[in-house]
């Protein structure tokens, strides 16, 4: 088991073609993915990397039963592009672009929501199940097989936290980077719900940021729904405060979001919170052996 | 992006958003010339600079005279305002806003800001404006009334009797009040705002609405469909040094430690710093070289790390992902060779052909170059050589 994907998901690129597009497909495909196709207007018909091009989301998946979708449109084309794939039925989007104008992403997320699909992103490195399916930018290598699920805002982040993971002898059931946009899909609750769910995960390692307050919410849930041992770190102890204009968003989320204010309300919850990155690995093998 | 106050006011007079008449202005000169144009016996003279606070900070005065725009835009050009927004460095102001006096009866707070957690823009309003609306917040909630608008429906009539009925305003005025915040709204949506705040909005003597201060900040990455709100960018209120690094694709922070860092991604360089403070250290700054870091753009990350005089020692992390770490290793050696690298470099290479990296930089056998197995280890090396160990 793993969660969302594994060695049998079909999946379509969206924005196959280009640049992008064409270097991370590849990359997937050496990995294992199931690419089966992708979506480029204008070149259905042509083949590329082997597979077939198609014009619309829809034909792609009557030709070939694809349930994700992997977004590498540009910024101005994505929210377009993640509606697209709400609209034919996609599962689950994974969104890569990075610089995706917020109002774009808050109206295809609530479209994507209306449609049941699930979205990861934007501006995210994606999701992996360790030595099944890559579907996203991460340098495979580093995720070797194992008990631990990893949830992080921050790309580079979930590359260091699964290669302390592994390095310490364990390994990664599945790896998300969530992103850290405004407007983000699947976030950190829906996540730890389904690695608590999920019989192959037997630790949770959730790596965040300063700003907002998606941590703090997290460790209520934490606290009231996860059994599972979750080791935290929150980027942005040393950060200097942002230079400020108004006092708007914080009096929306009600906190300032600091990592301070973070780390004190997961450990709270029980979580065991590191200060460094570098103690991930050895904080994993303690509640591990415990 | 922010923007000034005088700029926010010019979009909100193009939507209908009442504001006082009021011209910038560059010299003391041209805000006399602008207060006659402006006519009336009543001034503001008001710095215009990215921060708020400046009412407190003495960069808000009310004039009664010409004499006294003239005596408070001579005070206030050129003046180094502190607020509680602006760090203890403070902001030069450069320019000034001349405005007409307005006629307050009422302080009230209009805002507009994304809910990250309901996902959709969300409208404040206070009767409590003028003071600090954050102490509003955190003592007296109540008095802050917020109502979330879904964009697929837009602004209804019913989000504004929420807000206008929720401040108890009297009924002569909520027909206008809704149409106030209606126009907010669209400002807000047509434009990418990321906030807009009005604080104060004043209710005058009349009985009409009117901003008296506008500040919007905008979604960068939206600016591409908004020429006009680009063009309104000032760059003298932006950091040099980050502005620079922002040509070469990098983005820099400067901080007040002695151990410069040089790492790929943002959180990893958040997470970089806090590791150099968790084993006893200071950072100088935060940088983030992004994916796709070459020999020039290193160089240049050296170049901008060692004009702080404090930097003491370099730690050079990146987690090869899909950049390849033989890349940056090569990029590190014609790097020294372009820049005078004059403090030891720490270099942790981690990824994608971390080995062969590793060779590179052992067979150049620079001096000062200091190999480090892991985030860890490269973080105490940094840490012992800013301190001469
Ligand atoms: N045109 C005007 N007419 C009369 N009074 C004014 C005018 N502009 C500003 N003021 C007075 O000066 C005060 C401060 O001005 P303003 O809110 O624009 O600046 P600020 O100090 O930056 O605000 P903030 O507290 O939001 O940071 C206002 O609360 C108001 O009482
Ligand atoms: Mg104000």
């Amino acid at each position: 088991m793993s969660i969302l994907v594994n060695k049998d998901t079909k999946v379509i690129v969206q924005g196959f073609t280009g640049k992008e597009g064409t270097f991370h497909s590849e990359q997937c495909i050496a990995y294992g993915t199931k690419i089966v196709g992708g979506v480029t207007p204008n070149k259905g018909g042509q083949t590329h990397l082997g597979l077939p091009v198609f014009n619309t989301v829809s034909e792609a998946i009557v030709a070939t039963g694809a349930t994700v979708s992997i977004i590498f449109v540009p910024p101005a084309f994505v929210g377009d592009a993640v509606m697209e794939a709400a609209d034919a039925g996609i599962e689950l989007a994974v969104i890569i672009t990075e610089g995706a104008p917020v109002k774009d992403m808050m109206m295809a997320k609530a479209y994507a929501v209306k449609n049941n699909m699930k979205t990861l992103g934007p501006n995210c490195p994606g999701i992996i199940t360790a030595e099944e399916c890559k579907i996203g930018i991460m340098p495979g290598m580093v995720f070797k097989k194992g008990n631990v699920g990893l949830i992080s805002k921050s790309g580079t982040l979930t590359y260091e936290g699964a290669n302390q993971v592994c390095n310490v002898g364990y390994g990664i059931s599945t790896a998300i980077g969530i992103g850290g946009d405004p407007i983000i899909g699947l976030s950190y609750i829906q996540l730890l719900q389904m690695f608590e769910n999920d019989s192959e995960t037997e630790a949770i390692v959730m790596i965040g940021e300063i700003g907002g307050d998606l941590e703090i919410q997290a460790a209520k849930y934490i606290k009231e729904n996860i059994t599972k041992p979750v080791v935290a770190f929150i980027a942005g102890q040393t950060a200097p405060k942002g230079k400020r204009m108004g006092h708007a968003g914080a009096i929306i989320s009600g906190s300032a979001g600091t990592a301070a204010e973070k780390m004190a309300a997961l450990e709270a919850a029980g979580v065991a919170v590191v200060k460094s990155p570098a103690e991930i690995g050895h904080k994993v093998k303690e509640v591990l052996s415990k | 992006m922010n923007i000034h106050e005088y700029q926010a006011k010019q979009i909100f007079a193009k939507y209908n958003v009442p504001v006082p008449k009021g011209k910038v202005a560059f010299s003391v000169d041209e805000a006399v010339a602008n207060a006659k144009e402006l006519g009336g016996n009543i001034w503001v003279v008001k710095a215009q600079i990215h921060a708020g606070g400046r009412g407190l900070g003495g960069g808000v005065k009310l004039a009664k005279s010409i004499d006294e725009v003239k005596q408070f835009a001579t005070e206030i050009l050129g003046m180094t305002l502190v607020t509680h927004q602006t760090g203890p460095e403070g902001k030069l102001v450069q320019k000034i806003y001349i405005e007409e006096g307005a006629d307050i009866a009422d302080e009230l707070y209009l805002g507009v800001v994304l809910d990250r957690a309901k996902e959709m823009p969300v409208i404040m309003a206070s009767t409590e404006g003028g003071m600090e609306i954050e102490k509003v917040a955190n003592e007296t909630p109540e008095k802050i009334v917020k109502v979330a608008v879904d964009p697929s429906i837009g602004f209804q009539g019913f989000h504004g009797r929420k807000l206008a009925f929720g401040l108890g305003l009297p009924k002569e005025q909520i027909g206008k009040f809704i149409k106030f915040a209606a126009a907010l709204y669209k400002v807000y949506m047509d434009n990418d705002a990321s906030l807009i705040e009005i604080n104060p909005l004043v209710k005058t003597g009349a009985g009409d609405f009117i901003a008296i201060d506008g500040k919007m900040g905008f979604d960068d990455s939206a600016l591409g469909r908004h020429p006009d709100i680009e063009a309104m960018r000032d760059i003298s209120e932006e950091d040099p040094a980050e502005m620079e690094a922002g040509k070469y694709g990098l983005s820099y922070v400067k901080l007040d430690g002695n151990v410069g860092c040089m790492v790929n991604g943002a959180g990893l360089a958040m997470g970089t710093m806090d590791t150099i403070n968790y084993v006893g250290g200071t950072p100088a700054n935060f940088l983030d070289v992004g994916g796709a870091a070459s020999a020039e753009t290193v160089a240049k990350g050296f170049e901008i790390i060692l004009r702080d005089p404090n930097v003491k020692s370099i730690f050079v992390n990146i987690f090869g992902g899909i950049v390849r770490c033989d890349r940056i290793a090569n990029g590190i050696l014609e790097a020294t060779k372009l820049v005078n690298v004059s403090v030891p470099v720490i270099v942790r290479l981690d990824g994608t052909n971390a080995p062969e990296a590793a060779e590179i930089l052992k067979n150049a056998n620079i001096g000062n170059v200091i190999a480090a197995t892991d985030l860890g280890d490269g973080a105490k090396k940094a840490v012992a050589a800013a301190k001469g160990e």
